[in-house]
Parts: structure tokens; sequence; C-alpha cells
């Protein structure tokens, strides 16, 4: 393919090397910690791109500080990682209440999988999420953000049942903030990957 | 393009395409590549054009990226790299070359990836 070759490297652009461009959603509903995980592991400061919401979503807009108005918007953050070998990772912080279905299905295209993200102090709030993911196929793995004041008296079990989740879905617990914490997550993601796609059935 | 009588200004985003909603080409994912062909900008090329092609100066970047930094949509950038490769100013390639698109190793490379990224 024709691809001219970049001669110079300056801060915003893709480093020469990058070949294979592979995402993963980090999803779950507002102030989950999305994008403290994506900025934990970024080698860029994380961006954002502002989002329109489709028409039909308007009559439950209940989006903070939005006003009404007949189109909203919402703040899509992302991040980038290099991690050599010409791959850049990058992790797409998305929402996932049903009204972000349209803008949902298209910030998942392509994507290798998506690491659901979710406040154990409230669970409730991530089973949009869970839906939209289940619904479009897309593999995932659930961490929990380990907030300093949620239950710790909740066995996995217990927390695989409030989920619904099935016994080969990955649950992790971690603590967004810190990049190793978050890269363990996304590792159990990408290990979940590789395990229900064995090479032979490639 | 000219402001609606009595209304408010535009928003940019609209404008930027002018009046264009859909891009000429489909297939521009948030990843798919975007490089500056190394053409020279022809005189009379919509200033968001020019936005996108300035951006693209010096290095390659996503549409997403692109997006972010020009503070577009996705959507507006889309319809602007499509003009501009209808005229060969920017090329685009996919993601992840076809050829590698089902590399059965790409999963353990990421995981390579990202354990060495882990520090102590």
């Amino acid at each position: 393919m024709a691809f001219a070759p970049s001669s110079t490297t300056s801060g915003i652009h893709l480093p020469d090397t990058a070949r294979d461009l592979v995402k993963i959603l980090v999803a779950g509903p507002f102030g989950v910690g999305k994008t403290t995980l994506i900025d934990s592991v970024s080698e860029i400061r994380p961006l954002h791109t502002e989002e329109r919401l489709s028409e039909a979503s308007a009559p439950v807009d209940d989006l903070a500080g939005v006003r009404e108005k007949s189109t909203t918007t919402v703040a899509i953050d992302f991040g980038r990682i290099s991690l050599g070998g010409g791959i850049v990772l990058y992790l797409f912080g998305t929402p996932g209440q049903e009204r972000f279905r349209s803008l949902w299905d298209d910030i998942a295209y392509g994507a290798l999988g998506a690491l659901v993200l979710v406040d154990s102090r409230r669970i409730d709030a991530s089973f949009d999420v869970l839906g939209l993911v289940e619904e479009s196929g897309l593999p995932y793995a659930v961490a929990f953000n380990a907030f300093p004041d949620a239950p710790s008296h909740y066995t996995e079990a217990q927390l695989r049942a409030a989920l619904d989740l099935e016994a080969g879905t990955p649950m992790v617990t971690c603590d967004a903030r810190d990049a190793n914490s978050s890269i363990d997550a996304l590792l159990a993601l990408v290990q979940h990957l590789i395990d229900r796609h064995p090479p032979e059935n490639r | 393009m000219t402001g609606r009588p009595g209304g408010r200004p535009l928003v940019p985003a609209y404008l930027s395409t002018g009046g264009k909603a859909r891009p000429s080409r489909p297939h521009l994912e948030r990843l798919s590549v975007l490089t500056g062909s190394g053409e020279p900008a022809p005189a009379g090329l919509p200033a968001a054009e020019l936005a996108l092609l300035d951006a693209l100066h010096g290095g390659s970047l996503t549409v997403v990226e692109a997006a972010a930094h020009l503070r577009l949509p996705v959507s507006a950038v889309r319809v602007l790299a499509g003009a501009l490769l209808d005229r060969d100013l920017v090329l685009a390639r996919a993601p992840i070359p076809t050829a590698e698109r089902f590399d059965p190793d790409l999963l353990k490379r990421v995981a390579d990836g990202l354990r060495a990224l882990k520090h102590d």
C-alpha cells in the first residue's frame, strides 16, 4: 500500500515505526475511572473528541452540566501506548449507556476487546455497559476499580453473581491510578483474548 | 456558506465540511492513518482542509487524533480527509496492514508489549 514515510516525529505524530494500530475499549459508567486508567498508562496526554449523540437519545438526557439542546455532545477520551514491534495500542474510554449505542458501535469497530471498569460501590451503574458489550459480541474482562472506600466484604462469587458473569470472563481488581495495576488489568483481558482464540483455530 | 438570517453563527464543525455530511469514502476508521502526500496545497483549498493538511506536516496521524488536535468531531475529519484523499493530497491506510489483520501472533505481541511496560 502506498504510504509516504514521515521523516520526523514531532510531539503529536505517530512514531515512524507504527505499523499495527490496535484498540481496546475501557468501558464503564461516568466517574468509574476510565480516564484515570487511560492516563496512567498512556504515553501521550489523553486526548478527547467531542462526539454528537443521535437525536433519538435526547428524551432521556441526564448528562450533568449539559444544557437542553437538540443535540448533545459527549467527550470521548483516548490514549496511546507504543508497545514495540510496530504495535501501537489505543485505549478508548467508552461510556456505556444505552443512548450511546450508535457512538459505541463506531468506536468499537475493529476493537480487540473491552475492559469493563466497575465501581463496587455502585455495581448497578455498570449493568448498561455490560449489556452493550455483550450485545456487540466484543470479548471483555471486568476490572473493579479499587476506590479507597469500596466495600471489601463481597466475595468474588458474590460479585460474579451480581454482574451475572460467565465463568470464563476474567474478573480482576485494579487501582486505575497505578500504571502497573492498570497494565495488569489490560493483560488479564489480552490473555483472555489469547485463550479464547487458540492459534490452530485461526 | 451563508449564515442563516437572524440566526446564531453556525457551529464551526458544520461549516468546516462545506455542508457535506458524508465522507466521499466510507472506509475511514477512527484509527485509519492519514499521511500528507507531499503535494503542495493548491490555492483556494478550504481552510478546514488546509488545517488538516497542516496537522499532517511532519508526520502521520490517525483520524481520531487529527480530530482531537483540530477540535473537530470525528465525522467532520472523515469528510475533510475524504476530500483531501480525492485530491491526492493525503494518503490513508488501514490501522493494520491487510495481510496482518488476522495474524494469530498479534495478541501475543500486544501482551508481550504490555508486560515490557511494567516497571518495578
